[in-house]
């Protein structure tokens, strides 16, 4: 690299928080029982939301369809105990808001649903019933983002992908999922990896974990055994394991604005998805537990627990010996981009990676008001996308729509690091948040006012002024 | 369970950095310059330090009770301000003159404009500009009179006590401007005072300089102060570096003695603590690149063809009214901003919406 790249073009953003994870990295996967009831939204995932296939009443077992929907992009959803559906109800969910859940009474045997069997092994399939038997195990990205993985796995024919990721960076602090599967079930995680090179016609697969993990490196690099795959280990720092950042860092290849992976011939899956591929091909259960990291430092027993999917995050915690302190905040997911919640009777979801208590002390509580900014430059040093955060946020606070677009907005993936990084407590992403809501409403408005128009001035009449 | 919880947008943790952490940095790095300047200077620099911070100080407290908004005064910004003033005013300054600089720095500098992150100009050399064009006399004769010379008995002391002698008490690069003019003998000194030819004048300036304003005691201990500064993170390197290297540059390009343009003067205090704060400089990296080299130019221009002395306090100036130019148009590399691959689609299809 010439000194001129040095200074004009350098590596973009990222920040160092303390990791946080020996609190639950050495701690191994265990099985959590799902409480008496739980509660299963019927929005797990990016997308539609699915229609529950039961009523009150109805008997499920482990395994069994309770939702569904037409639409492409969704994922069915099934019972994660098997016992009876004692209501179907909107219920709090994790990402905000009351979501149409079912509710089911666990008979506390977790019998399988009779009908499931083991599918044919993935070798014998055409990518096209890949895509079939991944979306009929309701499998979604499990590294929080939640997109179906079915769609993922058949991008349009015009994009041909020549490299799988399998991202295992788990960049947020805490959370450790991901590195326990690494460890313990490095076979698993492999042969969904393959599946997933199988399905998307990838000849090359790239496992990237972080350089803090060297024992998950030495884990996954045993079991590679060529093939087009190689374990790569990157730098440790977050957010190395956001899409983008990653496909950079691994390929040197941007991802063009408001595009996708695809377009540059990459696909990224998460370390726990091919896991999940992985098990329903040997064992024909879809997906209906998943690897949750509870941890915190007044949580008294961190864990990294298999939790079925609806349990609540209080019987997650009490699973854990419960806290030492009432907490000050709960998130799901780790503390750079995770939710933080109002109360503890939420289920774990598909995408709930991890359940985060911060004690009262921890939390870095932000007074609102107006953004103040000493232009330090370390948002801006901060950001991977190579945006101007400090201005993004006053532009969304003055409502200055167009010098919103006009520095990209749209590109902010919200990954925190500028407020991380900012001196005076900005609150940097929520304005930025702010900003592409509304800008986003602003669009929608302006459409519909448009075809409005054009329906009320139908035919050559239009252009008329009088 | 009682439910105590607290709902707000991520990021949930936050890098243990502050704005009062960030200022008193500054002052730590500047502490070492200080208290020597005292050693050197005696009690004259002492009045000079007090009567500039208490100046800042008191110019914010009294815009920001008049404006009633909440004091800002534990953030140390205006701390920093009154120090950073004081060590660029001549240590013979009378003390209600430096009072005067620091509370036109905070009054006329920063608190005008709205506070703190958004002055246009840098407070402190706001605050010097004033006092300096009002009572220009102590920047030409207010150096060489310092209580301290007598410790400064050395050869190569006595060769820029000279050359400062003969240009009336200038402090060293104002006694080369005054005493060596380029134009009339090219092939003169090579740019340094007549007085200093051929002597070690490194040294003085390096270690003990007392021909100066307050904080030009010691090139060596605002490097040291640079390198703290730099080592916390508090400024990148940037800034100081490429402005020193691209005034030595172009000093070699005209022949003339770069350490002595480097060491002599305002530039390493301007460069390291002055280019560099925050508000006043480009936010961007990239920025930052255009920006001081900009200030090289425009330092070594004035310094050249100017019959100012003050070239570091100008350029700063100058260069701090560039500063939303170059913030509009000079963007960090973005990512995604890249052509689609080939073999591929059309451009166009890729973007939806």
């Amino acid at each position: 690299m010439s000194i001129a790249t040095r200074l004009f073009d350098r590596v973009r953003g990222g920040v160092h928080p303390p990791t946080y994870k020996d609190l639950t990295a050495t701690e191994p996967i265990r099985e959590a029982q799902a409480p008496s009831t739980v509660v299963i939204p019927m929005r797990q995932h990016v997308g539609a939301p699915c229609t529950p296939v039961v009523k009150k009443g109805s008997e499920v077992r482990v395994g069994t369809l309770i939702g569904d929907s037409e639409a492409y992009v969704s994922a069915p959803i099934h019972s994660s105990v098997s016992g009876k559906v004692i209501q179907v109800a909107p219920q709090a969910h994790p990402a905000g808001g009351d979501v149409l859940a079912v509710i089911i009474e666990s008979d506390g045997e977790y019998r399988p649903e009779p009908a499931l069997s083991v599918p044919e092994p993935w070798e014998n399939l055409e990518p096209r019933e890949i895509h079939r038997a991944v979306r009929d195990a309701g499998i979604v990205g499990l590294g929080g983002a939640a997109f179906p993985t079915h769609v993922k796995l058949n991008p349009p024919h015009d994009y041909p992908i020549d490299t799988v990721i399998l991202n295992g960076a788990e960049c947020e602090p805490f959370l450790t999922s991901d590195y326990r599967l690494m460890l313990e079930q490095p076979e698993a995680v492999l042969e969904g990896l393959l599946v997933i090179m199988k399905a998307v016609g990838a000849p090359r697969g790239i496992v990237a974990i972080e350089d803090n993990k060297p024992q998950a490196i030495k884990s996954m690099s045993a079991v590679t055994r060529g093939g087009g795959i190689e374990v790569s280990s990157l730098k440790t720092r977050y957010p190395q394991g956001a899409e983008k950042v990653l496909i950079d860092s691994l390929l040197k290849r941007e991802v063009p604005s408001g595009g996708l992976p695809m377009h540059v011939g990459v696909v990224v899956q998460n370390v726990g998805t091919a896991h999940a591929i992985a098990r329903y091909f040997s064992t024909g259960m879809p997906l209906v537990k998943r690897v949750v990291t509870v941890t915190g430092s007044i949580v008294r027993e961190p864990s990294n627990l298999m939790v079925p999917i609806g349990t609540s995050f209080a019987a997650a915690a009490e699973a854990c010996g419960g806290f030492t302190e009432p907490p000050g905040k709960v998130l799901m997911g780790g503390p750079m981009m995770g939710l933080a919640q109002y109360t503890l009777e939420v289920p774990v979801i598909k995408g709930t990676s991890g359940i985060l208590a911060l004690s009262l002390k921890e939390t870095a509580y932000i007074v609102p008001g107006e953004p103040v900014c000493i232009r330090c430059g370390r948002c801006v040093d901060a950001c991977p996308m190579g945006l101007i955060p400090t201005y993004l946020a006053a532009y969304a606070y003055n409502e200055k729509w167009d010098s919103l677009q006009r520095l990209n907005i749209q590109d902010c993936f919200e990954c925190g690091c500028c407020a991380y990084a900012c001196p005076t407590r900005n609150p940097l992403v929520q304005l930025i948040k702010t900003g592409k809501v509304e800008l986003a409403r602003r669009k929608t408005r302006m459409e519909s006012r448009a075809a409005e128009l054009a329906a009320a001035a139908p035919g050559e009449e239009g252009g008329n002024g009088e | 369970m009682e439910n105590n919880l607290i709902v707000s947008a991520s990021p949930h943790i936050r890098a243990s950095v502050s704005t009062r952490r960030i200022m008193l940095h500054v002052v730590v790095a500047l502490l070492p310059v200080t208290v020597y300047s005292v050693v050197i200077h005696g009690l004259s620099a002492v009045w000079v330090l007090i009567a500039s911070i208490a100046g800042a100080l008191l110019g914010e407290l009294v815009m920001e009770k008049g404006r009633r908004l909440p004091v800002t005064l534990d953030d140390c910004s205006a701390l920093l301000t009154g120090l950073l003033l004081a060590l660029t005013l001549p240590p013979m300054l009378p003390w209600w003159i430096a009072l005067v600089g620091g509370l036109a720095a905070t009054i006329l500098g920063k608190q005008m404009f709205g506070g703190i992150g958004h002055n246009l100009f840098n407070p402190a050399l706001v605050g010097r500009a004033v006092v300096f064009v009002s009572w220009p006399g102590y920047f030409v004769a207010g150096y060489a009179k310092s209580a301290a010379i007598g410790i400064a008995n050395t050869a190569s002391h006595k060769a820029i006590q000279t050359a400062v002698e003969v240009a009336s008490g200038a402090s060293p690069l104002a006694a080369m401007k005054l005493v060596y003019d380029p134009t009339t003998s090219p092939t003169g000194l090579r740019g340094v005072p007549q007085g200093l030819a051929g002597s070690s004048y490194y040294r003085p300036l390096l270690f003990a300089n007392p021909w100066g304003c307050l904080g030009e005691v010691s090139a060596l201990l605002l490097i040291l102060g640079g390198i703290y500064l730099v080592a916390t993170r508090v400024i990148d390197w940037r800034i100081p570096v490429i402005y020193v290297g691209s005034v030595v540059v172009l000093t070699i390009v005209i022949g003339r003695d770069p350490l002595f343009y480097m060491l002599a003067g305002g530039l390493l205090i301007g460069a390291i603590f002055m280019a560099t704060d925050y508000t006043t400089s480009p936010l961007a990296r990239n920025g930052k690149v255009v920006y001081a080299l900009g200030l090289g130019l425009v330092t070594w221009l004035l310094r050249g063809w100017s019959n100012n002395p003050e070239g570091v306090m100008f350029a700063i100036l100058f260069m701090n009214a560039l500063v939303p130019l170059i913030d509009r148009y000079i963007l960090p590399s973005r990512y995604g901003k890249v052509k689609e691959k080939k073999g591929e689609k059309e451009a166009g299809e890729v973007v939806p919406g």
